[in-house]
């Protein structure tokens, strides 16, 4: 059929089922929008910046398993969505930006608004497309989202020119891809699931190290069979967060930086790790040649690369880990079958008895509000709901990752390898764009609300209300505390104030609800005004400045020099478990 | 230590751009490159020379092998590969010297590919260590310029084909 090449830009997402993408127009990609002014079954999201677009891309796709899209213009256009794609490679989130370029008889001569994106995002695509031709359409869309979420899922980006978004081309979408150097593993190694199975079985103190790749490979249910068959203990990274349910008598939190105490003396006292689509990231890790010093290590991933990269593998196994980690409880299942690996629950009480012996633990607000507080009765009136967290970056981030407590995939949205402040308000935009039927409720800091909260416009206009829990306590709180613990308590350009700006008033201008908060006896009540009200809704929790996050790992230190919250005889243990 | 690496990349723009920043992004150092098509049109050659550890050289290939361009890669073992690389350089050469730089040229099978008044070009075709000999024989004369393409290589055709992905090429 004959058509334009912005049409073709449409019909191709619709022929990939894309249901909404996120954008803002300009005038590269002004064909574009025109053919969405011309029809189409796919729903569009303007937000306020190009950057919400993309972290909105991001929080669809880790909500619903699917590929984000992201549309921007040239120029600045282009270069907003930088940070979203940057994320979305450290965090291998399946991503699709199209942009516009100028036309291609002014690329290279520095035209209003040229950018060589595609040269600049080299670094951290998977892939990307410069359209020199609009015949190249087609085939170009359907490759990018091939490869988006094929392997190791990431972005990608496709530039196209004004002029080949004008031009006419005789559009039939493609079956098939034709991509010979995109070869993915299809399989795991048998040889080596059998040596795997075999050393779970023999091993004493195993772990199961789970990061995000497991919840990219939609291989949770797998997991947890293989868990279960092998009464193997769970801890989940920060982007593995919600892989395995966090209630589960298996589960044994977090590893890494901010992890509990007995989390992390799990992993450094197991004989066996099966890290899991796991990365062997130094916020985990901390100081490498201390990291689990007497384990072997048994690495499943879709990656290849990611084997031996920081930790030497003695049974890797690359493929899809669906299939793998299937094939390893079935061979497992066969080794106790024949009398092999029946392991006693020593291993799994003695985490146990660390869990109780050293519980996350702060100290009770009398005059103010404490964060832990908060998340914890957070927690408590969400339990049980069908609930979408996301987050932004710094210490909010790290206590709703020890407080909240996530049962499903796809529960828990953050920014793990990048740390972009500011991505948990789009991130929670596109979530619930993503799953309407979901509570969705961004936990932030005051510092990353006030980088992307131009987007509560496009959460209220576009009918996507969502909670904001503003956990403000007046300063770029992680920086403060690595200013006091690492700086002699230089605090350097961190204070940003509890009241400016006065974050309800905000929200009342953005057209939602706003709420402040600064005593314990008023929490509950905000929380359910906001959960009700079907409005996009901010609280201003007004929290204890001085609140230190804690258990933590300074950087590039081993796992056993954590530095533990100091206790007063007020200590409160929390989350009794 | 020093590694030399075959790929086969598909011949679309941006290919050698992504594997420069590859290595630029990981940290690793390319001594000398070189690309050049090969008996398919849709199919370009890069000879990379590389100093690193075997642990680094495994990061390099399989981070290229994530390339979507990237078709094949294989290290060429000093052993099991053919090396060679051109030379050109300009020698200073009044007439008195000329026949005594010749016949050293000989040795070396160098042509003479350029004559003037008092500077000639040799071009010498081997093995990078055969040309850096050539090279010190001829310094004493005078180097006026010198130009060397960096080492292209391929495996022995008694060696194990490496079929990985090309064989899919259509």
């Amino acid at each position: 059929m004959k058509m334009l090449g912005s049409d073709a830009v449409l019909r191709s997402l619709e022929a990939e089922g894309v249901d909404v993408v996120f954008g803002l127009p300009g005038g590269a990609i002004l064909p574009t929008y025109d053919a969405f002014a011309r029809g189409t079954t796919v729903r569009h999201v303007l937000a306020r910046h190009e950057q919400g677009a993309g972290h909105m891309a991001q929080g669809y796709a880790r909500a619903s398993g699917r590929v984000g899209v992201a549309i921007a213009t040239s120029g600045p256009g282009a270069t907003n969505l930088v940070t979203p794609i940057a994320d979305a490679w450290m965090d291998s989130t399946p991503l699709v930006c199209i942009t516009g370029q100028v036309r291609t008889t002014l690329i290279g001569t520095d035209a209003f608004q040229e950018c060589d994106i595609t040269g600049v995002t080299i670094p951290i695509v998977k892939h990307s497309w410069l359209v020199q031709h609009v015949a190249e359409i087609p085939n170009v869309i359907k490759a990018a989202f091939h490869i988006a979420r094929t392997g190791r899922s990431g972005p990608v980006l496709i530039d196209i020119p004004r002029d080949v978004q004008e031009a006419e081309l005789d559009f039939t979408y493609p079956a098939d891809v034709d991509l010979p150097g995109w070869r993915p593993p299809k399989r795991g190694h048998a040889k080596q699931i059998k040596e795997a199975a075999r050393r779970i079985a023999r091993a004493e103190q195993p772990v199961l190290y789970v990061g995000g790749g497991t919840l990219n490979a939609d291989a949770c249910d797998e997991l947890r069979e293989l868990a279960e068959v092998g009464g193997l203990p769970v801890v989940t990274t920060l982007m593995g967060k919600g892989a395995f349910p966090e209630t589960h008598a298996l589960h044994f939190g977090w590893p890494g930086m901010h992890g509990p105490k007995w989390s992390n003396w799990a992993m450094n006292k197991a004989d066996l790790l099966v890290a899991c689509g796991a990365r062997f990231d130094d916020r985990v890790t901390g100081k490498l040649a201390a990291f689990a010093p007497g384990a072997e290590v048994i690495h499943l991933d879709i990656d290849a690369a990611e084997i031996g990269k920081l930790r030497h593998a003695d049974v890797p196994v690359v493929g899809p880990l669906k299939d793998v980690l299937r094939d390893l409880a079935v061979e497992l299942v066969r080794l106790h079958a024949e009398g092999e690996g029946r392991r006693p629950d020593a291993w799994i009480q003695q985490i146990r008895d660390w869990r109780a012996e050293f519980p996350l633990k702060y100290a009770p607000g009398r005059e103010t509000l404490k964060p832990q507080r908060v998340m914890e009765l957070l927690q408590d009136m969400t339990a049980g709901r069908d609930v979408v967290f996301t987050t932004g970056v710094g210490q909010h981030q790290m206590w709703a990752m020890q407080y909240l407590l996530c049962e499903r995939p796809g529960s828990f949205i953050t920014s793990g390898g990048l740390g972009t402040m500011g991505y948990g308000i789009p991130a929670a935009v596109g979530a619930k764009a993503a799953r309407p039927e979901a509570t969705v409720i961004c936990v932030d800091g005051d510092g990353c609300f006030q980088m992307t909260c131009q987007e509560l416009a496009t959460a209220a206009l576009e009918q996507l209300p969502i909670v904001v829990v503003l956990i403000n306590n007046g300063y770029l709180g992680m920086v403060q505390q690595w200013q006091n613990l690492f700086f002699d308590d230089r605090l350097s350009h961190v204070h940003l104030t509890h009241q400016v700006p006065d974050y309800a008033m905000l929200a009342e201008a953005y057209g939602c609800a706003g709420f402040t908060v600064s005593a314990e006896d008023e929490v509950e009540g905000a929380l359910q005004a906001a959960l009700d009200s079907n409005r996009t809704s901010v609280i201003d929790f007004r929290v204890d400045p001085q609140e230190q996050c804690f258990p933590m790992i300074p950087a590039g230190a081993a796992a056993l020099d954590l530095i533990e919250f100091e206790e007063g005889e007020d200590a409160k243990v929390a989350r009794p478990l | 230590m020093r590694h030399t690496v075959s790929v086969m990349v598909e011949n679309k723009p941006g290919a050698l751009a992504r594997i420069a920043s590859m290595f630029a992004r990981r940290g690793f150092n390319i001594e000398s490159l070189a690309v050049g098509p090969t008996e398919r049109p849709d199919v370009s050659h890069i000879t990379l020379r590389v100093d690193c550890s075997d642990r680094s050289l495994e990061q390099i290939q399989k981070q290229m092998h994530k390339l979507v361009n990237v078709l094949r890669v294989q290290e060429l073992p000093p052993d099991e590969a053919l090396e060679r690389e051109l030379l050109l350089v300009k020698v200073a050469a009044p007439p008195g010297k000329r026949a005594e730089l010749i016949s050293v040229a000989e040795v070396f099978n160098a042509r003479v590919a350029d004559l003037g008044a008092d500077a000639l070009i040799f071009e010498v075709v081997g093995t990078p260590e055969e040309l850096a000999s050539f090279e010190e024989l001829v310094r004493p004369h005078g180097i006026k310029e010198l130009v060397r393409t960096g080492r292209v290589g391929l495996a022995r055709a008694s060696a194990r084909p490496a079929p990985r992905r090309l064989a899919v090429l259509r």
